[in-house]
């Protein structure tokens, strides 16, 4: 049995600059034999771990049948995420996961997809997005909602615009803030469901970013109709295990790290927006 | 365990007590045992039963713990120190892997594994047995295993002695979990004035057992073990709340005694580090000033402390009010979810150890009691 603990060596085979705080690093296992048995579902994390500095959670954001790589979208934040921003194309980090439970795909399947997603470019998400673009026919009606601040806190302009023109698929962006040659609505994320055509009892909603966005969201989702096990988030919290051993990502009677990322409304409805939960 | 494996209790006198050490380590065990060091009862290296507390007792109230000495025999007429068996499982601080890096930046990881010896604990309390049961769901009985607690507890042989004089602070006949201890154990004593009742618990218990100089035990001996039981079971005062604590104490997460408690509370940790069953470790590196190589540890953490909930930029439990909150009502309501029973094992140290004097008895009362509200 491996240890759950102990990562293994990955190499960075690319490193792209999404923005000036916002990077991607493909990486592949240094083992041939790891790299073949690896697989995972979007929405699952891996523990990143930098030399010397330490580890961090990230999703992990490429296509599940990508056998070639796979990939991490990090934003600098902390210790460890700053540290890792400086590593180059060549370079060697520590891989262990994937962890968790990822989001309900084959539940989707049939099921018209909303995606909810705010702040800075959700990663979670976005693979789920990826998966959904890839595999188009087995899925329904596609709504992506993106709510920023500012203009220039939107990612990814060019796959937005690209998702937009897809057939079935409607994007929806609201910057609290606009800017110049600002495309999208200007407007709090609540006033983009003015513009939802939403089928409440055919539709699986997917959200992640900050709890007070996804609270409200989820409150106009259920008056709109949507039941709450059709409602599912993407939770994050302080995790150095991952393993439901070290204890920091308790959320109530759950484990982040195991139990989630991704739950239903209706199993943590009890503590959700709960201060200090 | 088949129940052949247990045999009837049978009597051991005083006299011989030293012969069950010895036993033990002739049978290849490291033993440990309570012994007084800097004024409280702590489990330390035994090779002589005259290191034991003889004739010590501990008076313990919150925020209280003080030994005295009476002229008696016994050498187990106390209730607890501040270590359960959580030290010696889950150790406060270790290495779980290194790595090394080459010229090139290639990186090798290499899994340390702990030295463990064969260890046998005299004087383990029903509570602690308790308490490491639920450690036991904690680090071997979900989806992932912990290798470290794993060896070590396969390594670990306990000789409980039931618990005779509970402190002040003592709760545990109120979680079902003492002071009579049940099962959990390899050998289980029960001291009297002149010596002891003996059973075995498991196979390994049975091993040790048919070794020692052992007699019938008498019908006295028996209801005298009995009597002191019930005695130990009926002098303790505090109690949790029966019916439907868990329940009430989620649907009281607004209550205003969280934050007179907060007041209080000096967000320590100390309550988190003498609780037996509490788990939480956080990670650290140690890198070598050479760069070569670096060390990846796991030490105790608590959620008493800020850095327990960060997470990108912000602090989840900001204030002491959430962390007391957090801890109170993961003990005794969210662990049900987690585990199936409660995460308390009546112990009583997080109220002698709390240098506040926080009772959890009063606060999950006042909280979620039959009278509160």
């Amino acid at each position: 049995m491996t240890n759950p603990y102990t990562p293994f060596e990955a190499e960075v085979v690319e490193r792209i600059q999404e923005s000036p705080t916002i990077f991607t690093l493909r990486l592949r296992f240094t083992d041939a034999e790891q790299h073949r048995s690896y697989s995972f579902q979007p929405g699952q994390f891996n523990m990143v771990y930098l030399y010397g500095v330490g580890e961090v959670a990230i999703s992990i954001v490429s296509d599940p049948e990508d056998e070639q790589l796979y990939d991490h979208t990090i934003r600098v934040v902390g210790r460890v995420t700053r540290g890792l921003a400086q590593v180059k194309q060549g370079q060697r980090v520590g891989i262990r996961g994937p962890f968790g439970r990822g989001w309900p795909l084959d539940q989707a399947e049939g099921h018209d997809v909303l995606i909810v997603t705010g702040g800075l470019g959700c990663a979670p998400v976005v693979s789920v997005i990826n998966y959904i673009i890839s595999r188009r026919e087995r899925f329904g009606r596609l709504t992506i909602m993106q709510g920023v601040k500012h203009a220039d806190d939107l990612l990814w302009h060019e796959r937005y615009k690209l998702w937009s023109q897809m057939p079935d698929t409607q994007v929806i962006i609201a910057a609290d803030q606009g800017g110049q040659q600002w495309p999208w609505r200007i407007g709090p994320v609540i006033s983009m469901f003015d513009e939802l055509d939403l089928m409440p009892d055919r539709t699986i909603a997917m959200m992640c970013g900050p709890e007070g966005m996804m609270h409200t969201a989820i409150q106009r989702l259920q008056e709109m109709g949507m039941a709450e096990e059709m409602l599912f988030m993407s939770m994050e919290r302080n995790m150095q295990c991952a393993v439901g051993h070290c204890g920091h990502c308790q959320y109530g009677g759950k484990f982040v790290c195991k139990d989630g990322p991704v739950f239903s409304f209706n199993e943590i409805k009890d503590i959700f927006g709960k201060a200090g939960y | 365990m088949g129940k052949d494996a247990v045999a009837q209790t049978q009597f051991l006198q005083r006299k011989d007590l030293q012969t069950l050490l010895d036993t033990l380590i002739a049978a290849g065990y490291h033993c440990l045992g309570p012994q007084v060091r800097d004024g409280a009862i702590v489990y330390d290296v035994l090779a002589d039963v005259s290191h034991l507390p003889v004739a010590v007792h501990d008076q313990q109230a919150p925020g209280k713990y003080h030994l005295h000495y009476s002229q008696g025999l016994r050498s187990f007429a106390w209730a607890n120190g501040p270590l359960a068996l959580k030290p010696l499982l889950f150790s406060a601080r270790e290495v779980l892997w290194s790595a090394e890096r080459d010229d090139e930046g290639k990186i090798q990881f290499v899994q340390v594994k702990p030295a463990v010896q064969k260890t046998a604990v005299i004087g383990v309390r029903s509570c602690d047995l308790a308490a490491m049961r639920i450690q036991d769901q904690v680090f071997l009985e979900q989806q992932y295993k912990d290798e470290n607690y794993q060896a070590r507890r396969e390594a670990l042989f306990t000789v409980a002695v039931n618990c005779s004089h509970p402190a002040d602070t003592c709760f545990c006949a109120s979680t079902g979990d003492g002071p009579t201890a049940k099962s959990g154990y390899d050998l289980l004593l029960t001291e009297l004035d002149d010596g002891f009742l003996v059973a075995a618990g498991s196979e390994v218990g049975k091993q040790i057992f048919i070794q020692l100089p052992l007699e019938q035990a008498s019908d006295q001996q028996h209801f005298i073990a009995g009597e002191q039981a019930l005695h130990a079971e009926q002098t303790q005062t505090r109690k949790l709340p029966q019916a439907g604590l868990a329940e009430k104490l989620l649907a009281n997460l607004d209550h205003p005694r969280w934050q007179e408690v907060a007041e209080r509370c000096l967000s320590c940790g100390n309550c988190t580090m003498v609780c037996p069953t509490c788990f939480c470790h956080k990670e650290t590196e140690q890198p070598q000033l050479d760069g070569r190589s670096t060390e990846h540890l796991r030490e105790w953490d608590s959620c008493f402390t800020q850095g327990h909930s960060y997470i990108h930029g912000t602090v989840i439990r900001d204030d002491t009010e959430k962390r007391y909150r957090q801890w109170l009502s993961h003990k005794l309501a969210t662990w049900l979810q987690q585990f199936g029973n409660s995460g308390c094992v009546g112990c009583g140290r997080c109220i002698s150890w709390c240098p506040a004097a926080i009772d959890l008895t009063e606060e999950a009362n006042a909280i979620a009691g039959d009278e509160g509200d």
